[in-house]
Parts: structure tokens; C-alpha cells; sequence
């Protein structure tokens, strides 16, 4: 449970928030607004369609005591006609009625889908840290998904019950005050009852909910995470942890059964005790003749039909439930502003030269505890720069701040003098190509993953980057070549090849500032000289940054920074440093030990 | 209908509960139907000027048989829509059960988001048939048989003119229920399709924030979403359809009584009262024909689902224990064998190992190289069985690895993936994922021997400290290091490391080696890697070309040699050559 709890903390997405129904409810109703006048459409065709139920039992009535009854053929050939004419009219109604709402719910859970991805897109990389993504992915689908049903049957129902319980409640008061007083006195306990249902039950949902996000994050998980599953040999361990996390879910689900399960015989219940007071006291007036027969049968009829549209809307609560414990989380992502902001009025980045500078800069992950100390370094227009420092010493951190996945606590980043918090995030990374240490391919072709579906990004380009790279030879043999599908994070292809295409990915943007994040970490020796040679050429003139272990890559490099625990601790061209005898002359004599041996 | 028929083993765990429940339903149907005869009672009572107090007793009757069907109702839901919850439990362990068996090559064909859309949203197509569906079509036939007998009691001949257009409604309902079977499948295959977009795109997210591509993934997004809406829609059309159709038809039914009876009202052959009793009981039948459209609409949408289930049920893992499989073998020593090896992914696809021979001795070192993609990953994949070679056969100990019992095989055997894989879970338990009961000193030492030891002593929380996804939160090398230490916890027989140290400095390279050197010493051992510095101590290296073994040697042997190996070393070594002349 502890450990529960702990998880629960750092996802602070899952912290209950205090969102009242209400305030739910006006948020859902916005995404209606678009189709307001298609929803008051659907709400008359819905009232039409009552409408045209209505009238049949009475037009049945003509039929029989007009017709029938003086053995009129004619005329109850006619009405015969009428009520064939009501039928079809009610059912072209009750037809578009259908589908209208249908259409209604399908336009605003798209809105509402794209509105989220869009959000979510904006969100900073510290949000996605916090964030498994198989929850995410819940909110975009199965979340989106339940507010299908209220959207396209839920409100426009729930209105038509509305108008229904007006309706009737207008014709008990014209009948008799009292007997109305009396039959309806029972709402009270009714009322008391909804309460505590809906207290309830609504707790129930929202535990199934964030059981349904568990259960896919660990699904999203275990799945992408299979080659580990089975080398070691944990596909039963997979299972029991999936079967817990099933049976919680269960056992939710099976408490918001229990709750409707007294719910709604309470609820009929309470009817029975309205018509049972009806009999009781409205006969008992019938008999002492204050009131006719015929109001007493009408007022057994109200109130069946009064208390049916109730329950039906408890049963709407049903969806409604589930749509606002849905809804609830897909609100509380969209009220997320981890979003690194633009500036107001943003600088105009005109034909980047490529200078940076970093000015004593302080950064954190987690708050206070400082990845990177005090960083001050410059890079001039054209320079090739190097990163070197033992793992985890804060080098892909700098490439992080400097592209502004997260923003700097103190100090500043200046790019052509401009301190990147007054541009805009899209001008920056526009500018800059960024090989990432960790290698992520789409499933999608080969052609895809270079240029990322740019289609101002042409074939013969994407063509040209493989060449440089070296592995054009490699995809003009797949089957389909560059529209070969690498499937999910290219898993059909090997490692090295993986890094590749990442590697021609950035070259295809022709960036002002190309950052080597480990970029040839998996590659072997002969293609990683034949990118250095390349990259020498191509990024003559353009400022480069790179991070690498195997020193051999960064020997000609105009400077190379070395880093320790978040610091500098050293910096100078190659020579400079060996001479300096320093953490970079370790380094180099241990990885050339043997050359220099020799 | 076909694939429902899967689910009756699921029900029949349940017999007793189901039983029960349909029992229940039967007795809450009967007072539901009677509290209406009590009204009318009383009714006719007041008609007649009864006693005031007489009154109270219908009042009180009717509240008591109201209390009853609640009662039944009560246990209706907790039978019924209980057992549908507990099937949803047993389905969806099933699904895991057989997903995780399944082949890695099955899940290069069935994308992440796929699974998920499996495990969720079809899941719950199947559970909504089987509770309110099987609970609202018991009702509703309870209710039919109800309603017909008592029309069949007043008239014959009038009744047989009622159901007259139940051959037609039935029809209606069969072509709607095929095309919506079909149209709701191609949903839940969108559905899927949805799911995986946004799994893609959120799993790739820096990617896609480093090229901005913000907009165009919006884009490709809304393409899945707009298809999406529009199967919705084009599923919507049909469906909309069933739910008017059948009102108009038991509409219809009442018409034509109606006319017909009045007539023979008219004749004089049926009487005011009997056609007006006749009418009301019509009217009982129309919601139970309406819910039948409805019911069948639930159950089209669940048979589309369970076929789509029925794919991951029926796909049988071609990799797993067989009856060939020697129960006897406990434990390895770790001899491996290559004969005549050669190994595709797909049999439209080239071979990426040919002809593999290769002896590696009990507790030996080998170490292998290549060119990017020259199949070093495809050789050591197939020592655990996550493929099987094509042709020829790998012997551990002398004996083909299909005899072995695969949980044996794989937990002999300590595999470094050449992508790191962390869990989102506490260091501690992923540095002991294959070893749950590992003591905390073990799981220190495995820490120390990888040199992680010292990077969890900076973390507030230790190894306590819980990683975000795939170890989001550790820097690449910390990333590697713990993987390295999960492979050692286990203490196999055999380790594998595929190109363990491409994101580690050398230093830290150099510490490992020398930790694990200890634990080498009497276990086989696998080292890929491109450095030459990393293998050069192995008792053996093998060169990889092409899926061919082209070298085999020790270091000294090999540099002699003068071929491929030599080459990557001198080109290694010139690197630095170059730089001194400068
Ligand atoms: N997203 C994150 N949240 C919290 N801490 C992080 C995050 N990313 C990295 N860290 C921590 O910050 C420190 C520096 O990490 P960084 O990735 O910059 O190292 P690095 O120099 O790139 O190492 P390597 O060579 O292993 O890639 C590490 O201790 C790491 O655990
Ligand atoms: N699942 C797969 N389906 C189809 N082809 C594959 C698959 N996995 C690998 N390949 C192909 O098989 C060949 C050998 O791949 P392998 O991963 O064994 O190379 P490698 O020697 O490990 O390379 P690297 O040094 O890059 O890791 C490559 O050409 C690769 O594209
Ligand atoms: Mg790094
Ligand atoms: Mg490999």
C-alpha cells in the first residue's frame, strides 16, 4: 500500500480533483455549443416523437368509441389511415432523431479527442517524465470514448425526461394540490436516497477509471517491454501482476453493481409507496366524494409515469457517471499548464548563426537537487564542440536545456545573443537537429522516419542523407525499400541501422546546429568514420555539438568541455587538455592504453 | 454468432450463480406483473364504496409486493451482472495469459495500442452482452411469453394477425445485425488503429518536440480520428435504423388488429371489451420486440469483438514447450553448439545467418563483432529461443535446445538487450526482476559490480527511488548499468551482453569488465560489441560478415590474420595514430 501511495504521488495526475458536477458538466457542455441549434433540433424531435407516441393511444380511443363501437367502416377505414400516417411520420422522427444525436455525440468526442492531443502535445517533457504513456493513451481513447454515449444519447434524453416530469407535474397540480402534496411527499426520501447513491457510485467510477488507466499502462508497458518479459523468463510474474491489478478492477466495478443493485429497487419501491398513498388517501376522498374516480385513475397513471423518466434518468446517471468520472480526468490533463511557455512578444530569429552561450546556469529535475552547477561555456558561430564526462555527469541534461525541453533555474541560454526564454520554443528547434541518445523510430516506412512525414522533405533528400550515412545500400535491398514499414520503434531492424536512420533523420533538416547525442554509440568503426568524414564537410561553417565516449570521435573537435557531477571541470582543444593531465588525460590514456604502448 | 459460442466455458464456471439468476428473474417478472391487477382491485373496490379501512390493505399489499420484486431485482443484478463482471475478470486474465506466451515476432505484427484496444475496449463489448444482455433478453422473454399467452387466451385468431409481422421483424433484425457485426468490427479496428497513433506519438514524443513536428503529427491524428468518426457514423446510420424499424413495426401489428378486430367488432364477432383488453396486452408486447432489436445489437458488437479476441486466443506460440520437451533437465552448465545454423525473419525475407558452426566451451569467453547489422544480435536471440533458427540446431550441453524446458533455459541465462528496457518500478525491483527474492546484498553487489552502486547513492530515495517509464529518468549509461545489473542478479549459467557499453565511458567500461571478470570466471560468456578494447581479452572472438562467421581467434591470432578484424583495429587505433602526428 505504501508503494501504492508513492506511485500515486508522483503521478500527480491521479490526485482527486476537487471538480464539483456542476463545473464538469458546464466544461462537457461547451464542446455542445457548436451544435447548439442541432441540439435544440434534436430535443424538438424528440419532443415530437413523445408527442406522436401520445396521440395514438387517443387516436385508438376515436377509433373505438367513435368508430367501432356506431360500427362506422368508413370512418374507421380513415382513422385507420391516420394512425398508419402518425406511425410512419413517428418513425422518420424517431429515425432522425437517432442519428442526429448519434452525429452530435461523434462531432464534439472528436473535438474534445483533438483538443486533448493538441494539449497534450504542448506539454512539457518534465510532464512526460511523471506520465506513463499507456495512461495517457487511456485519456485519448477509452476515456473520450464513454463521453461518446452521453454526448450522442445521454443530455438529449435527459432533457426529453425533463420535459417529461414538467409536463406531468403541470397536470397533477391542475388536477388536485393535495393528492399531488401526498403522492410526491415520497420524493423526499427519494431525494435522500440519490445523494448517497450518487456519492457512491461516484467514487466506485472514478476508481474504475484509474484502474482502466492502470491496467493499460501496465499492459502499454509489459508489451513494449516483451523482449524482457521473456528473457527472463517473468511471463508468469507478468500475469499475477496483471491479474491483481484485473481483480481490483473487478472489485470496483462489482461495488457500482451493488449500488444500483438496491438503488433501483429502492427506487420502485418509493413509486409503489406513492401509488399505495393514492389509493389509500385518494380513495379513501373518492369514497367521502371530494374527488371523482376519474382523477384517481389519472393520478395512479402520473405517477407510474412520473416516477419511470426518474429511474430512466438514473439510469442515464449511469452514463453519466462514468462520463464524468471520465471526464473529470480528461480535464484535469487539459488543466495541466506544465507547458514550457512562449514569450509574449517573441524576437525574431533572423538567419541563425549558431553562437551559444551558457551563463551560469543551475538546473534540476526534481526540485533542489542540482544536475547541473554553475555551467558557463561559449560556442562561437562555425565551432565544433565536444561533450565528455563519466555517465550520468549532465551532458544530454545541457542538449535538454539548450533545445528548452525544461527551463533553466537560474542563469541563461543566449543564441546570437538572444536569451532563448525570448524566442519562440518552434524558431529554436527549427534551427537545431538533435540525434537523441535514446532511439525512437515511428511504425512507419523508412521514408517517414527520416523526414518525419515533411512532405517538403523530398524522396531524392531523404535518398541523399542515406547515402551520406552509409545505408542507402542497406534499404535499397529491404523489399520495399524506403517504404519498407520498420514497425513498432523499428524493430525489424537492427540496432546500428536504427541509429542510422535517426542520424539521417537530422541530417534532412539541414539544421543550423547539428547536436550528436551518443550518435554512433551503436555503430561500428567503418561507418562511424565515414559519418565523421561526412559531417565534417556538411557542417562546415555551422556549429555542431557533440557528445561521445569513444574519444577517437571528438579528437578534432574545436573544443571539448569535460564534465564531473554537473560541473566543468576542464575545457581546451585536445592538445590543451592531454597537457593539462587532467580527468581527460586519464580518460584518453585508458582508452589508447595499448596504442600508446605501442 | 459463431465466436459467442467461445464463451460458454466462461459461463459455465458460473452454472449455479446463472441459474439463480435466471430463477430470479422469473419471480421479479411475475410481481412486477401483478402489482397492476392489485391496482385495479382497489380501484374496482372504491367503485364499489368499500370500507375506508380496506383501502389501507390494497395500499399495504401493493407496497409489500413492490418490496418482493425489489427483492428479486436486488438479486436479479447481483447474480447476473455479476457473473458478467467476474467473466470480464476471466477473459481478460485469459487474453494476458496468452499475449505474453505469444512469439516476439508476434508483436512486431500486433502493435502495443493494439493490445491495449484488445484488453479494454473489445473486452467490454463481450461483458456488455453478457449482463445487460443476457439479463435484459431474459426479461424481455419472460415478458413476450407473458404477453402472448394472455392474447392467446382472449383470441386465437386475433393474436395469430399480431405476430404476423414477426417473420418480417425477424428479418429486419437479421440483415441490420450482419451489417452491423460487420461495420462495428471495422470500428473496433479503427479503434485500435486510434490507439496506437497515440501510443506511437506520446512513446516518441521528444522526437517529435526536437523537429517541431507538433503540427503534422496533428495532422496524421486527425486523419485516424476523421476515419474513426466516420465508421462511427457509417455504423450509426444502421443502427439508428433497428430501433425506429421495430417500433413501426409492432406499430403496425396494433393497426392492423385494430382494423381487422374492429371489423369484427363491427361483425359482431368480437366484442368492445375483449378488443380494447386485447389492444392493452398488444401494448405489453412492444417493449420486449424493441429490446429484442436492441439486444441483438449488443450481441452483434460483442460476437465482432470476441472474433477479434478469438485471433489472439487461437494464435498458438511456435515457441514453447512441446512434447519433445524433456521435463527431466533442471538445470544447464552452459556448453553452447551452433550446427549448420542459418536463421530469417520471415520467409520472404533473406537469410541474416548462414551456415553458423560454432563451439562454445563451458565457461568460456567469447566475444563477437561485425559490421552494423551483420546478424550478432540474430545469433545470441537465439540461445534463449526468442526465434528459431531456420535450419540446423543448438545444442546446450550436448542436448537440442527445443528439448529444453523453456522457463530452464531462459532462467540460465543472464541477456544484456541491446535497448535497454527498465520498468517504471523502484531501482531495487528491476535490478531483481529475474530474481524476486534476491537478498538486498546481492542486488547491492550486482549494483556495485555494474557501477550503479555509487549513482543510487546520490538519489534521495536510494533504490528505493521508482523510475519513470523505460527508466525515462536516468541518464543513458545509468540506464545501461542498471540493465547490466539485472543480467547479473540472476546468476546464470550462461551471460549474454549485446553491446553493453556503447553508453558508457570508457572508465566506467573499464571498472565493469574487471567487476565482472570475477563473475565470468566460471560461466559462458557473450560479449558483442564494436570495440575492439572491449573483446580483446576473450578466450575466443568471432568476425561476423553478412550472417557468416568469416573469423575465429583469439585477439593475438586474429590481428596476424590480417582480415576484417584486423582492419576495425587498426582503424580504431589510427583514429588516435592520426592524432599524434598532428
Ligand atoms: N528526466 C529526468 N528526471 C530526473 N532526473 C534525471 C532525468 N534525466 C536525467 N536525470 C539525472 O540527471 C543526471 C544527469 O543525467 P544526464 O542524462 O544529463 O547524464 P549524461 O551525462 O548524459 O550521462 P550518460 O553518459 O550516461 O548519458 C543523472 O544523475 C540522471 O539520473
Ligand atoms: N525482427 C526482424 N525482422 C526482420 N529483419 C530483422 C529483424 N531484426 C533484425 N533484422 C535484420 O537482420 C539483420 C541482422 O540484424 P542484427 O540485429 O542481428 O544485426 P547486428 O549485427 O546486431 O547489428 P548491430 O550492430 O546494428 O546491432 C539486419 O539486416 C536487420 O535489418
Ligand atoms: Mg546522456
Ligand atoms: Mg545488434
Amino acid at each position: 500500500m505504501a508503494e501504492e501511495k508513492e506511485k500515486k504521488d508522483i503521478n500527480e495526475d491521479e490526485v482527486i480533483g476537487k471538480a464539483y458536477d456542476s463545473h464538469l458538466m458546464r466544461r462537457l457542455l461547451q464542446y455542445l455549443k457548436p451544435y447548439r441549434w442541432l441540439v435544440i433540433l434534436a430535443i424538438v424531435l424528440t419532443i415530437g416523437v413523445s408527442l406522436a407516441t401520445t396521440i395514438r393511444p387517443y387516436l385508438t380511443k376515436i377509433a373505438v368509441d367513435n368508430y367501432i363501437i356506431n360500427k362506422d367502416e368508413i370512418g374507421l377505414r380513415n382513422i385507420i389511415l391516420i394512425l398508419f400516417g402518425t406511425l410512419i411520420f413517428q418513425g422518420i422522427l424517431q429515425y432522425s432523431m437517432t442519428y442526429l444525436t448519434q452525429w452530435i455525440g461523434q462531432k464534439t468526442i472528436y473535438d474534445l479527442r483533438m483538443n486533448l492531443f493538441k494539449h497534450l502535445q504542448q506539454l512539457s517533457m518534465n510532464f512526460f517524465d511523471r506520465n506513463p504513456v499507456g495512461r495517457l493513451v487511456t485519456r485519448l481513447t477509452n476515456d473520450i470514448e464513454v463521453l461518446n454515449e452521453m454526448f450522442s444519447s445521454g443530455i438529449v434524453m435527459v432533457f426529453a425526461d425533463i420535459f417529461t416530469i414538467a409536463g406531468i407535474l403541470f397536470f397533477m397540480f391542475s388536477l388536485s394540490w393535495q393528492l399531488t402534496l401526498i403522492s410526491l411527499s415520497v420524493i423526499i426520501p427519494l431525494a435522500y436516497a440519490t445523494v448517497i447513491f450518487r456519492k457512491k457510485v461516484r467514487i466506485a467510477y472514478r476508481d474504475v477509471r484509474f484502474l482502466i488507466a492502470k491496467m493499460n499502462s501496465f499492459l502499454q508497458e509489459h508489451v513494449s517491454g516483451i523482449l524482457v518479459v521473456k528473457i527472463f523468463n517473468k511471463e508468469n510474474k507478468m500475469k499475477d501482476d496483471f491479474e491483481k491489478i484485473n481483480y481490483d478492477h473487478t472489485a470496483a466495478n462489482k461495488k457500482s453493481v451493488l449500488y444500483y443493485s438496491v438503488f433501483f429497487p429502492i427506487v420502485e419501491l418509493i413509486g409503489a409507496i406513492s401509488v399505495a398513498l393514492i389509493i389509500w388517501y385518494g380513495g379513501g376522498k373518492v369514497v367521502q366524494g371530494a374527488l371523482t374516480l376519474g382523477i384517481l385513475i389519472s393520478f395512479i397513471q402520473y405517477a407510474e409515469m412520473f416516477f419511470r423518466p426518474i429511474r430512466d434518468l438514473s439510469e442515464k446517471y449511469n452514463i453519466m457517471q462514468t462520463a464524468m468520472a471520465s471526464s473529470e480526468r480528461i480535464f484535469n490533463l487539459m488543466d495541466q499548464k506544465t507547458i514550457i511557455p512562449d514569450p509574449e512578444k517573441p524576437l525574431e530569429l533572423k538567419n541563425v548563426k549558431g553562437n551559444i552561450e551558457f551563463k551560469d546556469v543551475y538546473f534540476a529535475y526534481i526540485k533542489d537537487e542540482h544536475v547541473l552547477k554553475n555551467i558557463s561555456f561559449s560556442i562561437k558561430q562555425g565551432e565544433k564542440i565536444a561533450f565528455v564526462g563519466a555517465t550520468g555527469a549532465g551532458k544530454t541534461t545541457i542538449i535538454n536545456l539548450l533545445c528548452r525541453f525544461y527551463d533553466v533555474q537560474k542563469g541563461e541560454i543566449l543564441l546570437d545573443g538572444i536569451n532563448i526564454k525570448d524566442i519562440r520554443k518552434e524558431d529554436l528547434r527549427k534551427n537545431i537537429s538533435l540525434v537523441l541518445q535514446d532511439i525512437f523510430l515511428f511504425s512507419d516506412t523508412i521514408e517517414n522516419n527520416i523526414n518525419l512525414s515533411n512532405e517538403n522533405i523530398p524522396l531524392e533528400k531523404v535518398k541523399k542523407a542515406a547515402e551520406i550515412i552509409g545505408i542507402d545500400n542497406f534499404i535499397d535491398k529491404l523489399p520495399n525499400g524506403y517504404q519498407q514499414n520498420v514497425k513498432e520503434r523499428g524493430v525489424t531492424l537492427s540496432q546500428g541501422q536504427r541509429q542510422l536512420i535517426t542520424f539521417a533523420r537530422a541530417l534532412v533538416y539541414e539544421p543550423k546546429i547539428l547536436i550528436l547525442d551518443e550518435a554512433t554509440s551503436s555503430v561500428d568503426t567503418h561507418s562511424e568514420i565515414l559519418i565523421q568524414n561526412a559531417i565534417e564537410k556538411l557542417m562546415e561553417g555551422r556549429t555542431s555539438i557533440i557528445i561521445a565516449h569513444r574519444l577517437s570521435t571528438i579528437q578534432k573537435c574545436d573544443k571539448i568541455i569535460v564534465m564531473h557531477k554537473g560541473e566543468i571541470r576542464e575545457s581546451g582543444t585536445h592538445q590543451q587538455l592531454l597537457e593539462l593531465g587532467g580527468i581527460y588525460s586519464k580518460l584518453y590514456q585508458l582508452q589508447y592504453k595499448e596504442s600508446l604502448a605501442q | 454468432m459463431t465466436y459467442l459460442k467461445r464463451l460458454l466455458p466462461y459461463l459455465k464456471v458460473y452454472k449455479k450463480k446463472l441459474l439463480l439468476g435466471f430463477t430470479v428473474i422469473v419471480f421479479g417478472a411475475v410481481f412486477t406483473n401483478i402489482i397492476p391487477f392489485v391496482i385495479s382491485r382497489a380501484i374496482d373496490s372504491i367503485k364499489t364504496n368499500v370500507e375506508f379501512s380496506s383501502l389501507g390493505g390494497y395500499a399495504l399489499i401493493t407496497v409489500g409486493f413492490a418490496l418482493l420484486s425489489g427483492v428479486f431485482l436486488y438479486f436479479t443484478r447481483q447474480t447476473i451482472i455479476v457473473v458478467s463482471r467476474e467473466i470480464e475478470n476471466d477473459l481478460r486474465n485469459d487474453f494476458v495469459t496468452h499475449i505474453r506466451e505469444q512469439d516476439l515476432q508476434y508483436f512486431h505484427f500486433h502493435p502495443t495500442g493494439e493490445v491495449m484496444a484488445l484488453a479494454t475496449n473489445d473486452i467490454s463489448a463481450v461483458r456488455n452482452f453478457l449482463g445487460p444482455g443476457i439479463m435484459y433478453s431474459s426479461e424481455t422473454f419472460i415478458n413476450f411469453i407473458m404477453a402472448l399467452s394472455l392474447m392467446l387466451s382472449l383470441n386465437v385468431h386475433l393474436t395469430l394477425i399480431a405476430v404476423l409481422p414477426i417473420p418480417l421483424i425477424s428479418y429486419v433484425v437479421y440483415r441490420v445485425g450482419k451489417s452491423i457485426n460487420y461495420k462495428f468490427e471495422r470500428v473496433q479496428s479503427q479503434f485500435s488503429d486510434l490507439t496506437t497513433r497515440a501510443q506511437e506519438n506520446l512513446a516518441g514524443i521528444k522526437v517529435v518536440k526536437s523537429y517541431v513536428r507538433e503540427n503534422s503529427e496533428y495532422e496524421i491524428f486527425e486523419r485516424e480520428s476523421k476515419n474513426y468518426q466516420e465508421k462511427n457514423m457509417s455504423l450509426a446510420i444502421v443502427q439508428s435504423f433497428s430501433f425506429p424499424m421495430m417500433f413501426l413495426l409492432t406499430g403496425i401489428s396494433v393497426v392492423i388488429v385494430l382494423y381487422i378486430g374492429g371489423n369484427m367488432v363491427i361483425d359482431g364477432s368480437l366484442s368492445i371489451g375483449q378488443l380494447t383488453a386485447f389492444i392493452i396486452y398488444l401494448g405489453l408486447l412492444t417493449w420486449p420486440i424493441i429490446a429484442f432489436g436492441w439486444i441483438v445489437n449488443l450481441t452483434q458488437r460483442a460476437n465482432a469483438s470476441m472474433m477479434r479476441l478469438c485471433h489472439v486466443f487461437d494464435s498458438k506460440p511456435e515457441i514453447n514447450d512441446t512434447e519433445i520437451t524433456d521435463n527431466n533437465i533442471t538445470a544447464i552448465k552452459g556448453e553452447i553448439e551452433f550446427r549448420d545454423v542459418s536463421f530469417k525473419y520471415g520467409t520472404d525475407l533473406p537469410f541474416v545467418l548462414k551456415d553458423i558452426n560454432l563451439k562454445i566451451k563451458n565457461g568460456e569467453t567469447i566475444g563477437i563483432i561485425g559490421h552494423t547489422g551483420s546478424g550478432k544480435s540474430s545469433i545470441i536471440n537465439l540461445i534463449p529461443r526468442l526465434f528459431d533458427s531456420v535450419n540446423g540446431e543448438i545444442l546446450i550441453d550436448g542436448i537440442n535446445i527445443k528439448k529444453i524446458p523453456l522457463n530452464v533455459l531462459r532462467s540460465s541465462i543472464g541477456y544484456v538487450p541491446q535497448e535497454t528496457f527498465l520498468f517504471s518500478d523502484t531501482i531495487e525491483n528491476n535490478i531483481s526482476y529475474g530474481n524476486e527474492k534476491l537478498d538486498k546484498e546481492k542486488i547491492i553487489a550486482a549494483s556495485k559490480i555494474s557501477q550503479l552502486y555509487k549513482d543510487i547513492d546520490l538519489l534521495p530515495k536510494r533504490f528505493e527511488a521508482i523510475l519513470g517509464e523505460r527508466g525515462i529518468n536516468l541518464s543513458g549509461g545509468q540506464k545501461q548499468r542498471a540493465s547490466i545489473a539485472r543480467a547479473i542478479a540472476v546468476n546464470p549459467k550462461i551471460l549474454i551482453l549485446d553491446d553493453a557499453f556503447s553508453a558508457v565511458d570508457t572508465y566506467t567500461e573499464e571498472e565493469i569488465l574487471s567487476g565482472l571478470r570475477d563473475v565470468m570466471e566460471n560461466r559462458t560468456t557473450i560479449l558483442i560489441s564494436h570495440r575492439v578494447s572491449t573483446l580483446k581479452n576473450s578466450d575466443r572472438i568471432i568476425v561476423l560478415k553478412d550472417g557468416r562467421i568469416v573469423e575465429t581467434g583469439t585477439h593475438a591470432s586474429l590481428i596476424q590474420q590480417e582480415g576484417i578484424y584486423a582492419d576495425i583495429y587498426f582503424k580504431q587505433l589510427l583514429e588516435q595514430e592520426l592524432e599524434k602526428l598532428d
